[in-house]
């Protein structure tokens, strides 16, 4: 294609390709990825209409900066595995990312045509460009510096960890992750259900780390298999980063929470998408039998709607999201409550969970609600919701699954306490470098900002990798091969 | 632990590798013995464990790549030999699974050790009850009750003669030890709590009870000592997935807060806890069980 003929206005005048995905009321019973992908043919037409600007603001509302005027090139040009390369020097898990980031906060909210246009699908096409690579099996290894004999523990195998641990291997240190569950992956494997994210994907991009040379152990608890100290002073670790992710979820504290149906979005996700209980009695872990049932998730981010959305491919009859604020408050990638909502989900806004109720044998019957209001904005510059009064009633449901956040696992914590934590237990880092309190050790991901996304867990483990690497380099004798 | 090593040709480490990295990647059953009917004593490989282990901590397994994740309180551990042993009552698909499994054969997935380990000092006079597999669960902390100077009194019931287990074990921790069995067939005629009120009647002072078995016996257990304000905990097992707090399923009600067992406990304060709760929640899969269990039944007759 002639990309250098096209003029700005006829880039402008081509329509934002929409992605192709599954018709929803065949998606909302199977587990298969909703979204399909573009083909190149869409690609290629999507990425004229990038008008490479000379100041390319895109790049700043990316939180690691991937080169996206010059990646949206490439693919312009049809130079799809160049474009997969281009995109790698800043981000190790594009098909990752291109899927699950909210683009339209970062990227493309940054991208000059979303005033007048339609921004730039930047997401689709790092998700086509990084799938082409992997698809066509012509993954590259990078190339990884002569060893430097350091070593480098990694804790946990989310985002954060996977990112550290690939930065490392390539800069020439060991690096061993140590997992507390039996895969690895973090939330993308236990909590992102498959029909967002593909589990192979991530097990592709596991694979490549193996590649490297990076070694993974999996069924150990940093905190009680081992701790911290052992790994530094008995297992001859130089460092250590810690990516535990935010563990432990919050209830709401209502009476009825104990009730048989009453999960937390954690405990749901992971009896589904980890021990695979949707295919029951094939896999043992069993799950609430969702079949003709009512099931409401309380709460608006991606976890509440990867929750229901689940619930409903269970075979849900009604499958509802009860959400304190309104719509436009719902933390949730738009995206996904778009699919939602053509997936048959049912929004309940403004409404507040008293109490669960249930039957003799403490079955889960219903919710009592309360209607609420939008009232005075708050602290947060959001219109604060405030009860309606006498609005009480009972929502009839089988089933409710919490989603309202996460506070951090204590396990650390507790057994490393020269580590400092906020009040909220997060760990308290330097943000230049990720570094805790205690020397040699760092820390990113949702165990220091408290539930985030994929792409800044991504970006802490960067971070935290650069520095662990220049600490490193100070103390190591020169490298030879 | 399952290690994956690759053996990469950019794999270039100057330094020893550390004792993970060396490590075999399945757990080798080195012995498994029935100890009663549908009881097993399984001897597992499992070093880091074995040394680390506390009493009242437990593991988590799974017996096959599709297996749910079991938890199993370490019931003894040898650090030099680097096994850790478990006891296993067969009382569904997983537990049954596991108990046809012999020497030789491995385990893919061990982690562990898991939750807070027992509250031990010298609190005087302890009594250590287990009932059934309880037995099990209630003998690695009677063992370090003993260590900590403690004057231990083991009261250990079953239904019958035939399900005692464990019997010289628990003898030769204990200053006093009892067993009683449901029908009389050995030692003491009846129930564990009716052993327990006769020590209290007799003018016994006891300053600390431990108390295992199937929740209705912990629950007995909880109303004889209440009266006379002795501190009892109980060991609770409730339904675990992940057992790294992570998602809150093995959540209970203790003093009306929630408490996840398998970070905060197992071990809580008996008189604090709602053991109806237990008991209701515990019943969340039976028809999920059953028709697991029945369809591994199905598969042994078959074979
Ligand atoms: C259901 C759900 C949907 C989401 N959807 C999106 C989305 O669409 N887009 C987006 O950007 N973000 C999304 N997020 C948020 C995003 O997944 C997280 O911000 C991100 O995964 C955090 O990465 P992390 O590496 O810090 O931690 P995690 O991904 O949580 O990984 C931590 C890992 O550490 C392990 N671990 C924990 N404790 C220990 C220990 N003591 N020892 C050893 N290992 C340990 C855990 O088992 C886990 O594997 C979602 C989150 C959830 C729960
Ligand atoms: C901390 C702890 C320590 C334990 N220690 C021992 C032990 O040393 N020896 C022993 O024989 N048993 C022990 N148990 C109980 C054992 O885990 C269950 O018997 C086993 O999980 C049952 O699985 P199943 O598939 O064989 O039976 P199922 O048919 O699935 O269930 C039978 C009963 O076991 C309970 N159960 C089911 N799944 C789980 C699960 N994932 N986690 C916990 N309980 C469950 C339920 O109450 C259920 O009604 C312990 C449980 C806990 C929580
Ligand atoms: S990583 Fe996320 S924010 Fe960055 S370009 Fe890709 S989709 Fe946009
Ligand atoms: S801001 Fe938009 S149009 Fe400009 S370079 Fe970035 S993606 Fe292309
Ligand atoms: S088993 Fe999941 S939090 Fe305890």
């Amino acid at each position: 294609m002639a990309t250098q003929r096209i003029t700005t206005k006829e880039r402008l005048a081509i329509p934002r390709q929409e992605m192709p995905s599954q018709r929803a009321d065949v998606r909302n019973k199977n587990f298969k990825e909703v979204n399909l992908g573009y083909t190149a043919e869409l690609a290629q037409t999507e990425a004229l209409r990038c008008i490479q600007c000379k100041d390319p603001v895109c790049i700043k509302g990316c939180p690691v900066n991937i080169k996206i005027d010059q990646f949206i090139k490439l693919i312009a040009d049809g130079n799809f595995l160049g474009a997969a390369r281009k995109i790698k020097e800043d981000n190790v898990l594009p098909a990752i990312c291109g899927r699950v980031c909210p683009q339209e906060d970062q990227c493309e909210k940054a991208c000059i045509l979303t005033k007048k246009h339609k921004s730039v699908a930047i997401g689709n096409l790092e998700r086509f460009a990084a799938d082409y690579e992997r698809e066509t099996g012509n993954v590259e290894l990078p190339t990884v510096r002569a060893s430097t004999g350091k070593k480098v523990a990694v804790i946990g195998s989310g985002p954060a960890g996977l990112s550290c641990a690939n930065d490392l291997i390539q800069l020439g240190h060991s690096v061993t992750v140590f997992e507390a569950l039996h895969e690895l992956g973090g939330v993308l494997v236990y909590g992102i259900p498959e029909f967002r994210l593909p589990k192979e994907i991530v097990k592709s991009e596991i694979d490549g780390l193996k590649l490297l040379g990076v070694t993974f152990i999996t069924n150990t608890v940093a905190g009680r298999s081992i701790t911290v100290d052992e790994l530094l002073k008995e297992e001859g670790f130089d460092a250590v980063f810690i990516g535990v992710g935010a563990g432990l979820p919050w209830f709401m504290g209502i009476p009825g929470e104990n009730l048989l149906g009453v999960y937390s979005a954690n405990e749901f996700l992971t009896r589904v998408n980890l021990m695979k209980s949707y295919q029951f009695p094939d896999n043992d872990t069993p799950v609430f039998n969702c079949k003709g049932k009512n099931v409401a998730v309380f709460g608006g981010g991606n976890t509440a709607m990867d929750a229901v959305r689940t619930a409903k491919r269970l075979g849900a009859e009604h499958a509802y999201i009860v959400y304190r604020r309104s719509e436009a408050e719902m933390p949730a990638r738009l995206e996904e409550v778009h699919h939602a909502r053509e997936e048959g989900i049912e929004f309940l806004m403004l409404m507040n969970p008293l109490e669960f109720v249930g039957n003799e044998q403490q079955w889960l019957t219903g919710a009592k609600c309360l209607r609420m209001e939008l009232g005075e904005p708050d602290d947060s510059g959001r219109r604060r919701p405030v009860p309606i009064k006498d609005s009480e009633f009972i929502l009839p449901i089988d089933m409710a699954v919490i989603s309202i956040g996460n506070g951090s696992n204590p396990l650390i914590k507790q057994t490393t306490p020269d580590i400092e934590v906020s009040k909220r237990d997060t760990i308290v880092v330097d943000i230049n470098t990720m570094a805790t309190s205690k020397d040699d050790v760092y820390a990113g991901g949702d165990i220091v900002t408290g539930g985030a996304t994929v792409i800044l867990a991504m970006g802490a483990g960067r971070t935290a990798a650069r520095a662990i690497h220049e600490k490193l380099s100070a103390t190591a004798r020169p490298a030879h091969d | 632990m399952l290690i994956i090593i690759t053996f990469s040709p950019y794999r270039k480490t100057e330094k020893p590798l550390s004792s993970y990295e060396i490590e075999k990647q399945m757990h080798k059953i080195v012995s498994a013995i029935f100890l009663a009917e549908n009881i097993k004593k399984i001897e597992i490989e499992a070093p880091r464990i074995a040394k680390k282990r506390k009493a009242g901590q437990f593991i988590m397994l799974r017996v096959g790549l599709s297996g749910e994740r079991v938890p199993l309180t370490i019931a003894d551990s040898d650090p030099e030999k680097g096994t850790i042993t478990i006891i296993v009552q067969g009382m569904g698909k997983s537990t049954r699974e596991l108990n046809t499994k012999v020497a030789g054969d491995t385990i893919s997935d061990i982690v562990g050790p898991l939750g807070t380990p027992s509250h031990i000092e010298k609190f005087g006079t302890a009594v250590s009850i287990g009932g059934g597999v309880g037995t099990a669960i209630a003998y690695p902390t009677a063992v370090a009750l003993k260590k900590a100077g403690n004057y231990v009194i083991t009261i250990n019931g079953a239904r019958s003669k035939e399900l005692v287990i464990l019997e010289n074990e628990m003898k030769a921790v204990s200053d006093e030890a009892y067993i009683t069995t449901d029908d009389g067939s050995y030692g003491f005629h009846g129930f564990v709590t009716q052993k327990l009120q006769e020590l209290i009647d007799s003018g016994k002072k006891i300053d600390y009870v431990l108390a295992i078995g199937p929740i209705p016996m912990m629950r007995a257990i909880a109303e004889v000592t209440r009266p006379y304000n002795i501190k009892t905990m109980v060991s609770l097992n409730p339904v675990m997935v992940d057992g790294t707090g992570m998602c809150g399923g093995c959540r209970v009600a203790v003093d009306n807060q929630i408490k996840f067992a398998c970070v905060d406990g197992p071990e809580f304060d008996a008189h604090h806890v709602d053991f109806k709760n237990l008991t209701d929640r515990n019943k969340l899969y039976l028809p999920e069980e059953k028709q697991s269990a029945e369809a591994f039944a199905h598969k042994c007759n078959m074979q």
